[in-house]
Order: structure tokens, then sequence, then C-alpha cells
């Protein structure tokens, strides 16, 4: 692969002029926001359709995804991970070497630039693991944007190295008490806070989720993923994959990694997380097991009850515990072009290990479902057939959470199995 | 003539401006929130009703955990409906507005949240998060139902925004002074009041004005240059100030609203 990728910029399956991406006659996404945003969310809209058309903000987003973030990532093919698995050839798409360590930066350095051309002093972000919200932290630092970060309660306690990481990075974290002290809730926060202060702040959304434009925009800017995947996978392997799987919790790899696959003869498969089993009610299962509702600005899935009142969820990644999905995503399966699968707590524990061990590389656990499904898939697959795993971020921030989990003493002494 | 028209008619006819006051149903238990809300319904013009709903992304802390109160102590949608019902057989005269999130109406499908409202004696429905441009969800079933749909202007509205919700509001407009969540501090009034001559250029409608009315001279001051003046906060923050105390909370929210009027007829 060189250094240079060549990225196709043209804008395909957009939604309408309001932001509906249309499947079955329902709308899906849209702007369901308060009368306070709309203006400043047209001007968000005008700014990045501007700024996309325009090859000097086009030029220095590549130049930024390149020389600073680190793209293209490689499609590496874990060979020894195949030979464990015995079914179809894997191959991981490596957004966890990217700087900051996910995929999230790619959204970070689009919307910062764009947030700096609208003159905007100050951003603010909702974080759930803390990825978006350290990508957030990075970009405001070389942009030397001041700049706030909201995080739950619980999830602040979950994530504490990415809490230090942002601070270090000259980041204000906020720590949201209200609901369930997690990522929907710091979405709250985060809304209720932009609207006292459009005026000088810009909200960098984090998922390809929310009003409109924010899920095609985030769409965009992450479509690099799958494109880079795409002509790799034909350079490397001659042929496209036959299936590719990435997680979903808002939403943001799986649509970067799917879209531009979406023409493709290729299973696009959303791996949502089943916590303690999908039928255990603790899960954040949003596709698979939610309704179509309207939170944080779009209509999509959603789980709540039966009077639409969103329910907690549950996850063993804090990235994947969100209780919505993104519009693009909800249309897509409604119209039977994404495949739903899911994997547990367990399942993601065990691809963690699994791949940590077979390929010496450690993966985020919210990458670690897409992992635990995808690997699945392959094993009832044949050996000149191929899955792509989106790879979607690395493991360093999750290391406490499974060290708990696998009870792993810190004794100099002792050894870990 | 819609009830909300009358109401309007009849304040016009007395030289004030209304007053509309905001209690959420359900807080901090249905029993209780009925005493508050037909205590409420006797000193105000036009009552709005909030819909208890998990994520508040509009509202302050205060209407927030007005929210959360009624929620834990288990208010479903039958008790919001339930209690406007109630307040509506003693009250024949007042407004009676939903208001809440999308959400709500959306599960519930809008038709049959237009059909129990309207049984419930419920005049206008103000959904925060539905603006006119997704109106098509429930324009049409509203006006099928006879129910007003109350939609919000704000400080960040240009002209265009607000012809668009001149055209597709009924009932009234709700001008939000401030650019900002339920609760805040209310903005430079000199603006608020320029802001509603600007909006008096495109329609008819009353206007109300909201976000951050907390004193009586603050309602005094808006209800000059206003059709209507909506407290909120200001009521519900009695709630959480007089916890378990029934009766203190009753009075305390009679005798705020009492404030509120009395200053607003001087």
């Amino acid at each position: 692969m060189t250094t240079d990728f060549t990225y196709d910029l043209n804008i395909t399956h957009a939604p309408d002029a309001g932001g509906h991406f249309e499947a079955n006659g329902t709308l899906f996404g849209g702007r369901f926001a308060a009368e306070t945003l709309m203006q400043p969310l047209q001007e968000i809209e005008q700014a990045f359709i501007e700024a996309w058309d325009d090859p000097e903000f086009q030029a220095e987003r590549l130049d930024l995804l390149k020389n600073y973030v680190g793209r293209a990532t490689p499609l590496y093919h874990a060979k020894h991970l195949t030979a464990e698995v015995g079914g179809a050839q894997i191959y991981l798409k490596r957004e966890d070497l990217n700087h900051t360590g996910a995929h999230k930066i790619n959204n970070t350095i689009g919307q910062a630039l764009l947030a700096r051309r609208m003159g905007k002093k100050k951003v603010i972000a909702e974080t759930g693991a803390g990825q978006h919200g350290v990508a957030t932290a990075t970009v405001a630092a070389m942009f030397n944007m001041q700049c706030d970060i909201y995080m739950g309660r619980e999830d602040i306690r979950r994530q504490a190295p990415n809490v230090f990481r942002m601070k270090l990075l000259g980041a204000n974290v906020v720590p949201v008490d209200s609901g369930t002290a997690t990522l929907k809730d710091a979405v709250n926060e985060a809304l209720r806070v932009w609207v006292a202060n459009c005026e000088d702040t810009y909200y960098i959304f984090g998922t390809a989720a929310g009003p409109h434009p924010f899920p095609l925009m985030v769409r965009q800017f992450h479509t690099v993923i799958g494109q880079e995947a795409r002509a790799q996978c034909l350079e490397q392997a001659g042929r496209l994959p036959d299936v590719a799987v990435a997680c979903v919790g808002g939403g943001s790899n799986a649509i970067g990694l799917l879209h531009p696959l979406q023409d493709d003869d290729i299973r696009l498969v959303a791996v949502e997380a089943a916590g303690h089993g999908l039928e255990s009610g603790q899960h954040a299962a949003a596709l698979a097991k939610g309704k179509p509702g309207i939170i944080h600005g779009s209509l999509s899935y959603l789980l709540e009850d039966e009077e639409g009142q969103v329910q907690g969820t549950h996850s063993i990644s804090a990235g994947l515990d969100y209780p919505g999905v993104g519009p693009e995503l909800a249309a897509m399966m409604s119209k039977g072009r994404l495949e739903l699968d899911s994997a547990t707590d367990n399942d993601a524990l065990e691809a963690f290990q699994a791949l940590t061990k077979a390929e010496g590389i450690i993966p985020a656990l919210e990458s670690s479902h897409a992992l635990a499904a995808g690997m699945r898939i392959a094993a009832n697959m044949k050996s000149d057939e191929i899955v792509l795993i989106n790879l979607s971020g690395r493991g360093d921030k999750d290391l406490n959470t499974v060290m708990d989990k696998l009870g792993f003493q810190d004794d100099t002494q002792g050894t870990c199995t | 003539m819609s009830r909300l028209s009358e109401v309007f008619a009849r304040c016009k006819s007395e030289k004030r401006a209304a007053l509309v006051g905001y209690l959420t149903a359900g807080d901090p238990n249905v029993d209780t929130s009925k005493e508050l809300l037909l205590t409420l319904a006797k000193q105000v013009d036009i009552l709005e009703i909030g819909m208890p709903f998990s994520d508040p992304m509009a509202d302050g802390p205060v209407i927030q955990a007005a929210s959360e109160r009624a929620l834990a102590s288990g208010t479903h949608i039958a008790d919001v409906f339930e209690l406007a019902h109630i307040v509506r057989k003693t009250n024949p005269d007042i407004g009676i507005v939903l208001m809440g999130y999308a959400n709500t109406p959306f599960v519930l499908g809008f038709d049959i949240f237009s059909k129990q409202a309207v049984a419930a004696g419920v005049d206008a429905v103000l959904l925060v998060d539905i603006p006119p441009e997704e109106g098509y969800l429930c324009d049409p079933i509203f006006k099928q139902y006879g129910l007003d749909r109350i939609l919000l202007l704000s400080p960040t509205s240009t002209d265009e925004r607000i012809k668009l919700a001149s055209k597709h509001a009924s009932g009234f407009i709700y001008y939000v002074s401030l650019n900002g969540i339920t609760g805040a501090n209310i903005g430079e009034m000199s603006a608020i009041k320029q802001k509603v001559a600007n909006i008096r250029v495109h329609t008819d409608l009353p206007v109300c004005v909201g976000f951050g009315v907390k004193t009586p001279q603050q309602a005094s001051e808006v209800a000059e240059f206003s059709d209507g003046v909506v407290v909120g906060s200001h009521f519900v923050g009695q709630i959480p100030a007089h916890a378990t105390q029934n009766e203190a909370m009753v009075s305390s929210i009679n005798d705020a609203a009492q404030a509120m009027k009395t200053a607003m007829q001087t």
C-alpha cells in the first residue's frame, strides 16, 4: 500500500435535504432538536457542505489524516488467528493504529477543522469509553481550542486512564451525574450546554447519530476506513471480502467501514453488545432489541419501554453502552442490507484474549465484540473466503476492566494464564 | 373559537397578559401532583402539564429532577391524561397544554395520543424536539383532532424560521427568552421585547414568553409586551424545597402563582 491514498470525495447514498434516510416508509434520522439549536445546526450543515467541496479544506484534512493520524491504516491478514479459527481468511482493518488509538480521530480532525473554519473558539464533546473524548481533546490541543468533555460519572470510573489523558491534553472533563451517568446522559448534558453557548462553541458529536447533519458528516469523515479497506483487500487478496464486520454502539466505525462497501456483493454485519445476553434485559443491542424512537435529535432504533422511556443499557465496553444507534444503520437494517449479530461480555473477553495471544494485538473491548462475531462467522466459512473485521481501537484503555474480570492479581511473583 | 383563543381574548379584554404555569405530571407522585395541579389551575389562565421523560434534553436541573421524581414514583402516560382530565373537570375555561418530548407520543402513536389527550380535555400539545421541519409526524393528526400545536421560537430564530413556525403553529407561539435550558437566568429584557416585536411582524398568533421568568418583577415586565408569561422552574422548585410537607408545597405554589398574577395585573 502506498502512503498516498486517493479517496473518493463524492457523497453517495445521501439523506434527503432534511437529513432523512428513508426505508420502507419510515424516515430515519432528521433533525428532532429544540428550536434554539435549529439555526446552529443549519449553519453547521451549510459550513460542512461548503467545506466538503473546498479543495483547500480537503487537502488540509487529508494531510492531517496522513501525517498526524497516520493513515492509511494497514489491512492485516491475521494468519495465526485464521489458523486457530479454521475457516475463512481473517483480515483486520487496523484502526487501532491511528494516533490516539481508535478510529474516532478521523471524525474529530474533520469537525475541528470545520469548527475553526466557522470561527468557533471552543469545542465540547460527549464521551463514553473516552476514545472520542481523547480524540477531541487531542485535536483541541493541536488547534489550540478550549475544550470541555462531558462524561458520565460511571464511565469516568470505568475509564480512568482516558480521563487522565484528556486532562493531560488540556481538556476539562465534566462529570455527568444525571440519569444513568453514562453516555446518553453525557449527550444530554452536552446538548444543554451547547444550547446555551452555541454562539462561540462547536459541539463535536462523536458518533454517526444525533440531529442532521451529524449522521451524514460523521459518516463522511469515517468513510476513509471502508475506502482504504476495500482497495487494500483488492491489492492484497486480489478480491473483495465476502463479509465485513464491525461493532456498533452509536455506529461510527461501522458506518465508516460498511458505507463504502454497500454497493458491492458483500455481507455487511453489525455486531451489537449483548452484555449479559440478549434475553437478559442487560445489553445495548438497539437494532436487535429496540424499537423505533426519537432521542438525541434523530429517529432511529432505541432501547425503550412501552411508553418511550429510554432504558438503561449494559455492556462491558463503555463505548457500546448506548441505548440508541445511528439512523443510517437503522435504515440499512430496515432495508435488509445489514445483518445483525451480537457478542456478550464474555464473548468479547474471550476474543480479546484470543487476538492478543494469536497475533500480539490487544484490541479494545468494543472491537472485541466485532472480533467475537467475526471469528464465529469465519469458522463456518471456507478457507478461500474472506472476513474483514474492523479493529476500531486498541485495548490499552481497557486493561483495568479486563484485569478485574480475569481476576489478575498484581503480583510480580505470580503468573497470569 | 378554540379554547386557547378564548383565553387570550378574555385576557385581552381584561387588559392583561395570560399567566401560563407549568408543573410536571406525577411530581413528586401522582396523588400530590393532583393537588398541586388543581391548586395551580385556579391561579393560571393556561396550565402546562409536563409529560415526564427519561431524557429531558432541553430542561435545566430543576425540571430534570421533576421528571426523575415523577418516573421514580411510577408515573405513566395514563396518569398524565388522568391528571389533565381531573383538572379539566373543575376548570372548564383554562387552557390545558401537554408539554414534553417527541418520543412519548411517537411510541404511543400520535393517533392514540391525540385521542386520549382530547378525551382528557387537553387543548394543545408542545413537543420541544419536534420543530416545524419534522411536523409531518404530528401536524395532520393534531389538526384532525382539533389540538393546537404550540411551536417554540428562540433568540437564534431567523426571520425565515419565524415565518416557518408561524405557518405551522396554532394556539400561541412560545418564545424562549434565552439561548439555554429551562430555569436559566432570563435574558436582557430589551432584547426579548425587540424579538417579540419582530415575531409579531410575521404572525397574528398570541406570543407567550418563557424560560427564566422567576420573579413577579420579571413577570410584570414581560407581561407589558407579550400575550402571556410562562413560569415553570420557579413553581417546580417549590416541590423539592418542601420535600414531603404536602401542605407547605401546595401553599407555596399557590402563593408563588398569586404573586406572579398580582404583579402582572398592576
